[in-house]
């Protein structure tokens, strides 16, 4: 029941980024100042704008947890930022390789672009952090979005503030209207975007598919074997899941403090 | 959490219903609601910054932490660079960074009075918007760090200054003026967000310190033509309005989500 889809995306996923790399190895063409390593381009740029989108979206999904307060917009949120982060120190990595290629230095702190990378890193590195030292799981949720939402914010306001602050500004491998990009290479370009993209989307799938798996079946082991078979949880930053099936009367529904009896 | 009846659904009530059932709970919890209270929606928070303001002064908690901390970082700067006398970037970025890392220490103290003592449960209790709360808080913080810098910026001048602090002065003042809306806009959200986690002392100052870079920048670039060794230069106007729109922007979002902060 959980996943479904899985596979086409899987094929999608998998069929898309053989294809850009095909088409980066064998189609697009070598850039005339600094060769093979721009290659690196097209993992690069396409992960650091899937980054900035996730922690963009991965607000949204805070914000929709506040308003409707179903758990499962918290889990969105908590796994697109889990993802993105990971994305991001791809990109933080891949922009220094480039960098030490091209400029000869592993950090450069005039380009704009890469500081703020490094900044917003930082930031949402204290997510999980956050949510690991708020016990109850209702309040962990809660905070967590209050935390998303303020950090998606803060993106765009960082990115204005560190390039105000640049000396000088790199020259943009593509300029705004692509301009400094011939016709092939923004070709390619739109394909890694769109299969890194598709990676992003399929990682998010099957993480979300993962927790929802484990869930059920600590339901179905709890059922099954009784509920001091089970070892209870410890602390998790990882939202729990569920609503309780059998709510006890009279008490409102609110968000259990175990997760194991949420789902039992 | 669902339930039907939390405080927050019985707190608007104002001072108009006063004859309800509900409002009767909810007197208990702070000072009962005046007939007129409606027309004077900041009144809860004037009352709510006085209580911090009073509590401050009785046992002076935070501001000499403050200013302590400040002038013993003036000294470590000395020796750390070397330097007698700074000016220009150099001596903005002690100044600024000072400021910032004194700050936290108030950031960390804020809502300790309101968990130890039971002050979230008065607000919630009270028929008060609980807006009021954040306002007051950032006002006290505000207050604190506007006092602060009186005696930081005098003893700055004093001890590791270069140039003459005078002609700075006006434009300083706005400077840190701006810097202080950020920090104290800011540090309550964060303040509110830690107070309740396990590891507050270590989460105030991981999650504040990459949020307010974009303020650092512009207060530490902004500030430096001020303090420039051939006399006081003009602020560039960017820096200005990069402050004013992070003071915005995290003005208008917090009081989009303070209230979620505040539920329990």
């Amino acid at each position: 029941m959980y996943g479904k889809g899985l596979r086409a995306l899987s094929l999608a996923t998998f069929a898309a980024l053989t294809a850009t790399f095909a088409l980066v190895f064998f189609y697009a063409p070598l850039d005339a100042d600094q060769g093979f390593i721009q290659k690196i381009f097209y993992v690069h740029v396409p992960v650091s704008i899937v980054t900035l989108c996730a922690y963009v979206v991965g607000a949204a999904f805070a914000a929709l947890h506040l308003k409707t307060r179903d758990r499962k917009w918290d889990l969105r949120s908590y796994v697109v930022i889990h993802i993105a982060l990971i994305f991001n120190i791809v990109g933080l990595l891949t922009g220094s390789i480039w960098a030490k290629a091209s400029w000869g230095h592993w950090w450069v702190w005039d380009e704009p672009t890469l500081v703020s990378f490094l900044i917003v890193f930082l930031l949402f590195a204290t997510y999980q952090p956050l949510r690991f030292s708020i016990e109850d799981p209702e309040r962990q949720s809660r905070y967590a979005s209050v935390f998303a939402i303020m950090a998606g914010a803060f993106v765009p306001l960082n990115f204005a503030a560190v390039r105000a602050a640049s000396p000088f500004v790199h020259p943009r491998v593509f300029a705004t209207s692509e301009g400094g990009l011939p016709g092939s290479m923004a070709f390619v370009f739109v394909c890694a975007i769109v299969a890194i993209g598709l990676l992003f989307a399929l990682l998010v799938a099957y993480e979300i598919a993962a927790k929802q798996t484990r869930w059920k079946l600590r339901a179905l082991r709890r059922r099954a074997l009784g509920g001091e078979a089970v070892a209870p949880l410890g602390r998790s930053a990882a939202p729990s899941l569920g609503a309780p099936e059998r709510p006890s009367a009279g008490t409102p529904p609110r968000a259990p403090r175990n997760p194991a009896e949420a789902a039992s | 959490m669902s339930g039907p009846a939390t405080p927050r659904d019985a707190g608007p009530l104002t001072g108009g219903a006063a004859g309800h059932d509900g409002a009767a709970v909810a007197a208990a919890g702070a000072a009962a609601p005046r007939p007129h209270a409606d027309r004077r929606p900041m009144r809860p928070a004037v009352a709510l910054l006085r209580k911090d303001l009073l509590l401050e002064r009785r046992s002076p908690e935070a501001i000499p932490a403050m200013l302590l901390f400040s002038v013993t970082t003036f000294v470590l700067f000395h020796f750390g660079l070397g330097r007698d006398t700074v000016s220009g970037q150099l001596a903005a970025g002690v100044l600024t960074v000072t400021i910032l890392f004194a700050a936290i220490l108030g950031i960390n103290r804020l809502f300790v009075s309101e968990q130890e003592e039971g002050g979230f449960d008065g607000v919630l209790l009270a028929p008060i918007d609980r807006t009021a709360l954040f306002v007051a808080k950032a006002a006290a913080l505000f207050s604190f760090l506007a006092l602060v810098e009186v005696a930081t910026v005098a003893a700055f001048a004093l001890l590791l200054l270069g140039p003459s602090p005078w002609p700075a002065l006006p434009g300083l003042i706005l400077i840190l003026a701006l810097l202080d809306g950020a920090l104290a806009l800011v540090g309550t959200l964060v303040s509110a967000l830690a107070i309740r986690t396990r590891a507050r002392d270590l989460i105030v100052p991981i999650v504040a310190l990459p949020l307010l870079v974009p303020a650092l920048i512009a207060a530490a670039r902004g500030a430096a033509p001020l303090l420039a060794a051939g006399g006081a230069g003009s602020i560039p106007t960017k820096w200005l309005a990069m402050l004013a729109l992070y003071d915005l922007v995290f003005g208008l979002l917090a009081y989009a989500v303070f209230d979620f902060l505040l539920e329990d």
